[in-house]
């Protein structure tokens, strides 16, 4: 039977999901032993039961909490995967500017800004005033660093996982920027 | 001169001469023990307690500790590295430590060494503390954020450069780097870029400016070397000029 895997992005840029792509043509050889659940890949929105779950981003929002729990929730192994949803990364490099002071640069003051208006729409979610690691959040089973981790890493990670035994990088896989 | 006093270190025999440190006669036999505020080149300090090893029984540092004739080191236990390991995550933790946007990364010897301990997440929860950069200077940038305290700065102003410019101020968690100078601010000292005190930061806290990108990530010192094959070499990074 295929591992079911469930992939999302909360604080992050992205960038270890398009690492992950970076696995190129061996994409085909993971997906001959695992499926996608929720995951940007797939666009499905809620996941299932999964066996793998694995997290990019740290949490910055009241949704991140929400997805993070639900992948907690259903995954029975659960990943962090990057510099920010293991340390918080580039989003926590505002942890020590006050949210508002953030807001108002962004909105109003930034270059090129004409009429700024902060944004409050009701189905926006609420962002906490500082950026946490998930770890900080739920349980965490494994993580996986680097800003972004290489596809090699990615693919060394995933395949030992798969085969059932611990993880393990080798010397030049294992970096935080 | 040949020595001729011995001691064991994890069970490999390892020549002194009187008056080394643990630390010096291991390093001169070409043994890594992990260390951060430990250099060659200046007085040990003893603080970062990462080169904690078992000396007969009794935990000690290999820095400061002196080495004696049939003693019995162990440093490469399990038990050690995980203590290493937790030691090294708490200093991440302490300041803030966001490789991506550092201009050591590659180059750091905080980073290279939890690399070495096969540190994969700092851990502990973050302080996230708020710290203060000193830009005042035109050639060299003090990044708080990243200072772990070994006084190496210190040790260099004062001993080599004989300047005085740097000291360890506040107490406890309150410690900081502080620079002597009325103002506190790093441009009203007579620090220059040519100093000692301007290379010898383990981490990215005290930079040269305009030389953090020279070298491009990926390319750098501990992307492809354990600290243990060149402990010492990161420290001395090429001068621009
Ligand atoms: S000083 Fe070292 S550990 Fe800290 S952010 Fe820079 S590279 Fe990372
Ligand atoms: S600035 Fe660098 S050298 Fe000075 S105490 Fe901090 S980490 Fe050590
Ligand atoms: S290297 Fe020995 S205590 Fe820091």
């Amino acid at each position: 039977m295929k591992l079911k895997v469930a992939t999302c992005s909360l604080a992050g840029c992205f960038g270890c999901h398009m690492s992950l792509l970076d696995i190129d043509e061996k994409l085909f050889d993971l997906l001959k032993v695992v499926e996608f659940d929720r995951s940007p890949i797939t666009d499905i929105k809620h996941c299932g039961p999964c066996d793998i779950g694995i997290v990019e981003g740290g949490v910055c929002n009241a949704e991140n909490v929400h997805v993070l729990k639900e992948f907690r929730k259903n995954c029975k192994v659960l990943v962090a995967m990057g510099a920010c949803a293991i340390t918080g990364g580039i989003p926590a490099l505002r942890n020590n500017v006050d949210l508002w002071d953030c807001f108002q640069e962004v909105y109003h003051y930034g270059i090129g800004l004409e009429n700024g208006q902060i944004p409050n729409d009701p189905e926006l979610p609420l962002p906490f005033d500082k950026v946490h690691p998930i770890n900080e959040v739920v349980r965490i089973d494994y993580f996986l660093p680097g800003c972004p981790p290489s596809a090699d890493a990615i693919w060394k990670f995933l395949t030992d996982l798969a085969a059932g035994h611990e993880p393990k990088l080798d010397y030049e896989m294992l970096h935080y920027d | 001169m040949t020595k001729t006093c011995t001691f064991t270190l994890d069970g490999k025999t390892i020549p002194f001469e009187e008056g080394e440190t643990i630390m010096e006669a291991a390093s001169a036999a070409g043994v890594y023990i992990p260390h951060l505020c430990h250099h060659p080149e200046f007085k040990p300090h003893g603080s970062c307690k990462l080169c904690t090893v078992n000396i007969g029984g009794r935990l000690g540092a290999a820095c400061t500790n002196r080495a004696a004739d049939g003693m019995k080191v162990d440093s490469e236990t399990e038990a050690l590295n995980a203590d290493r390991r937790a030691l090294t995550q708490m200093l991440f933790v302490e300041g803030n430590h966001i490789c991506p946007s550092c201009e050591k990364s590659g180059n750091c010897q905080l980073q290279a060494v939890a690399y070495h301990l096969e540190m994969l997440t700092p851990h502990f929860t973050h302080f996230y503390p708020a710290r203060d950069i000193d830009a005042s200077h035109p050639d060299v940038l003090i990044e708080r954020n990243r200072c772990i305290l070994c006084e190496l700065c210190v040790r260099a102003s004062r001993d080599v450069d004989g300047k005085n410019v740097f000291g360890i101020g506040g107490r406890g968690i309150k410690s900081r780097l502080i620079v002597n100078s009325a103002s506190g601010r790093l441009a009203d000292t007579n620090m220059s870029v040519t100093d000692r005190a301007a290379e010898v930061c383990p981490t990215g806290a005290i930079l040269r400016k305009r030389h953090g990108f020279t070298v491009p990530i990926g390319k750098r010192l501990y992307d492809h070397h354990d600290i243990a094959e060149v402990p010492e070499a990161g420290l001395k990074e090429p001068r621009r000029d």
